[in-house]
This record gives structure tokens, sequence and C-alpha cells, in this order.
């Protein structure tokens, strides 16, 4: 009998939409510019994707494994993670440098804290800061599209601005993505779809990538004395739009409040510029969300909302 | 009093990096290889047991409001032995701790034994107790030092363990290594001598 009554709590409304749905979106978007990637960059970019993802699958069902846990590998996050931290590696890296890295990121940035939803730091910005620091040499070692890894190293956008402008590549190939770079991270336009299709499927918000981005183009519009084209080599440049849509809206990691968002966004804006500019590195993408991603419990703190019926009569 | 007992409990049951993560600063700071390690290890073993046997011994003599500064003059003298019995006798060592050394004076896990155990009770006790932490630090420390040489160097104690084509992880013998390595060893240590089970809280 269908029309059978049904005692149970709110609510009462059930959304088809899963983990793995959202999961499934959040891949969908990002392979416009993994293809991109292999297609600048080689069939060897695409072993470097497809290491991380198969390291990070199986290090997250091993854990599970040992610890005597529910195996979720099928909700497809550790799948991202991987896919996110291969497409954030350089294509010329050594092929155990992918398998540390999504070991790192699902083991010491994701399951030692609990698993999906209990990271408070983006599992693959964890393993990518981790590589970085480990390889330096190997972690910034940049090819141009097209050449053969390992062959001449070549500058990033980012590295040229700063130390010899006039060989700047134009900023349409920044816009393509024909320049030196991350595998997942130079083609600004797919990413930039992408980042349409997660907001149009609600699975991001508008806020942090657009409090992001914006807060990057002001700074570098002010800085650059009105120079749009300076500003739009910072925003089109480094890892910026994959940070901005893909890891910095990570759920676990960011704040929930639609203000605390904005907050966040502007203040991860504000240190990757500081670093961009300031500092001895050319990106700073990754360590002003790895920031942020600590600062979001305090964020949401002081932007909870008030709860209804709460607080004192108004005088 | 059973020494026995006392040694354990400073270098199991109660160790003071391990489990009461007292020492912090020179714990994450000095490992970066299993030597520094032990030699920091040693040489704050050594303070402790001077550092206990003299505030036992002044027990009675100190007043009680004005205990931890007294406490701090007895350290701090015994540091400065140690200071330049280093320099003199183990330059290198001295070299690679640096500033590290004089700062033990502030290691809490030497006030916090003079507080809890030497003030409170005989020397021979107390030199057992000073004895049975400062193995149990030593013990801690040179055990971080060689997981962070092991896979920030490639080698445990200055020797290399692995081939030319070894590419060591170089974050485990820089500040965020430290952090990573000390988690992990109290987590291990945690399931294996505590039968650590989430279900049941601890």
């Amino acid at each position: 009998m269908n029309n059978r009554l049904v005692a149970t709590s709110s609510p009462h409304i059930v959304s088809k939409e899963t983990t793995t749905t959202v999961m499934l979106d959040v891949i969908i978007a990002l392979v416009p510019a993994a293809i991109a990637g292999m297609y600048y960059f080689g069939i060897s970019s695409a072993l470097v994707m497809a290491l991380a993802v198969g390291s990070a699958v199986g290090t997250e069902a091993a854990i599970q494994k040992i610890t005597k846990q529910k195996v979720t590998i099928n909700d497809l996050s550790a799948v991202i993670t991987g896919l996110l931290l291969g497409m954030n590696l350089p294509p010329s890296v050594p092929w155990w440098m992918p398998i540390i890295g999504s070991f790192v990121a699902i083991s010491i940035g994701k399951q030692v804290f609990g698993g999906i939803g209990n990271n408070f730091i983006n599992p693959a910005l964890a393993g990518r800061a981790f590589l970085v620091a480990s390889w330096p040499v190997e972690m910034t070692f940049w090819v141009n599209p097209g050449a053969a890894p390992d062959t001449v190293a070549a500058a990033t956008p980012l590295g040229l601005i700063n130390t010899s402008p006039e060989s700047l590549q134009p900023l349409s190939d920044l816009i393509l993505g024909r320049i030196p770079g991350c595998i997942g991270e130079t083609s600004a336009l797919l990413l930039l779809v992408g980042g349409g299709y997660l907001i149009y499927r609600k699975v991001i918000t508008w806020r942090i990538p657009v409090a992001y981005i914006g807060t990057v183009a002001v700074i570098a519009l002010v800085y650059g004395g009105f120079d749009f084209t300076y500003a739009g080599y910072h925003v089109f440049g480094g890892g910026l739009m994959l940070g901005a849509i893909f890891m910095a809206t990570d759920y676990s990691s960011s704040p929930v409040t639609a203000r605390g968002k904005i907050i966040y966004g502007i203040g991860a804006g504000l240190l990757t510029m500081l670093i961009r500019l300031f500092s001895t590195l050319p990106e700073g993408v990754t360590y002003s969300i790895l920031f942020m991603n600590v600062a979001a419990p305090l964020i949401e703190k002081y932007t909870a909302p008030r709860v209804f019926g709460t607080g004192g009569v108004k005088k | 009093m059973d020494y026995i007992k006392a040694l354990k409990n400073g270098v199991l049951d109660e160790n003071p990096a391990f489990v009461q993560l007292l020492g912090m600063c020179p714990t994450l700071a000095v490992t970066t290889s299993a030597i520094n390690g032990m030699g920091m290890g040693a040489a704050t073993t050594a303070v402790l047991l001077g550092s206990n046997l003299v505030i036992s011994l002044l027990r009675k003599v100190i007043p009680d409001k004005i205990r931890i500064p007294a406490f701090i003059v007895v350290i701090a003298t015994f540091v400065t032995i140690i200071d330049m019995f280093m320099n003199a006798f183990a330059y290198d060592l001295y070299r690679s701790l640096g500033l590290f050394i004089p700062l033990i004076v502030v290691n809490c896990l030497i006030l916090g034994r003079a507080e809890s155990f030497a003030s409170k009770n005989a020397p021979l006790p107390s030199i057992v107790d000073g004895l049975g932490m400062g193995v149990g630090f030593t013990l801690a420390l040179t055990i971080l030092g060689m997981v962070r040489e092991l896979f920030g160097a490639g080698s445990i104690f200055g020797f290399s363990l692995f081939g030319e084509a070894f590419k060591p992880a170089l974050v485990m013998i820089l500040p965020p290594g430290a952090f990573i390595a000390l988690g992990l060893l109290i987590a291990l240590i945690n399931v294996v001598t505590r039968k650590h089970d989430p279900k049941k809280g601890v």
C-alpha cells in the first residue's frame, strides 16, 4: 500500500542528491581542464593524474580496511582528492611523487582526522604542500606546452612578471592554457566553465570564488597602477582559478555561513597577493587556502547568524 | 619506594614527551637527527639529575612562597655547567643544538619534576625519578630524531641507508615534519600500549 501513514520527524522532502552525485559533478567540472592539461603537456601528464587518483583511492581503501571502518571509496571523494592533486603537479614530476602526495593527502590530510567531512584542511593541498616542502626542485620544474617532459626548464607567467616582464607570454595564452604550469591549472577558461557548471548545479555557491578572485583582481589593479593587462596576469596566471573554484570551496574546510564565505574568500585573496607580491615565492594559492582553512572555524564562530527567537528585546 | 617501578614510570607510563607532552620545544625543534635528539636528551637528563638532587636536599630550606625562583636558580646553575661542559668536550653537538642548550632552563619537564616530586621527596627517590624521566625523554627524542632523519635525510645516526637514487622527503627535517612525526608516533604508541579503541572512548 502506498498511502500508508509514515511517522517520521522532519525533513520530509528527500533529495536525490548524495555525496556520490555531488562528487561526480565536481569530477565532471574538472574533466575539461584535465583534458586540456593532457593536450598541452602530453600523455605523461595523464599518467601523473592516474597515479595520483589510484594512490588516493588505494590509500583510502587500505586505511579503512586496516582500521575496520566501512570502505567508502564509492563516494568518489578520494578520486577528487587524487585528481586535484595530480592537476596541481608539474607535468614533469617523477612517477613516485603523485603516489606519495596522494598517500599523504589521504592519510595525514583526511583519514587521521576522521575521514570525509572531518578534514580541517583541504587534503589535496596538504599533499601538495608536503611535496613542495620535500622536493622543491622537482615541484618547481616547469616545461613549455608541447615540449617533452624533462627537457628544457621554462618560466611560468607569475615567475616572469616580477623578473623579466618583456618575455611574458601573451594574455590570451594564459586564458587558453598554452603556458608552463601545473597540469590542470593553466587553462583558466575551461576552469571557469567547470566553475560555472558547479554553480549552476548548486554544488558550490558563487561567494568564495568571486570574493577570492575579485580580491586578487582589485589588489593587482591597485598595485599595478590600474594596468588591466598586469591584473590579468595575476587573475589568469598560476593556480588561482583552480584554487578558488575547486579547492577553496571544499565543504568541510571552508565556512558554511554566507558572510563567512565572503570573508574567507577575501582573506585568501589578500594572502595570495601578499605572497605573490612581497615574498620570495612566485605563487601563493596553496598556502593562502591552507591558512584560511585553519581560520575557517573562527570565521564561522563570528559570522553565525542569530538563532530565531533568541537575544534580547530591541529597545 | 619501588625504584624499578619509578624508572618504568618515567620511561613508559608517564613518558615526558610521548605521554605527558612536556618539553615540546626541544622535542620538536632539535630532533632533526637522531644524534641531536640523543644529545639534547642526555643534556636534559644531566640537568634533571642535578636539579632533582639539590632541590630535594634543599626542600626544607626553600620557603614555599618563593620556591619557583629558587628552583629556577638551581636549574639555571646546572644548565650553565652543562652548557660550558658541552662547549668544551662536545663542540659539534654544542654547535648543532645552539640556543636550545640554554633554553633547557625553561624546559617545563625539569621544573615540573622539581615542583611535583623533588620538593616533596628524599634525595635518593628524587634521583631515581630524575633518571627515569631523563631516560624516557632521551629515548623519546632519539626515536623521534631517528624517524625524522630516516625519512628526511635517508640516514640514521649519520649512516646513509639508501643509495644515491633515494630522494629524502625534506619536509620531515623541517618544522612541519616534527609535528607530523610526533603526532603519528604518539598515535602509534597509544594503539600499542593502551589498546586505544575509539568506540569505547579510550
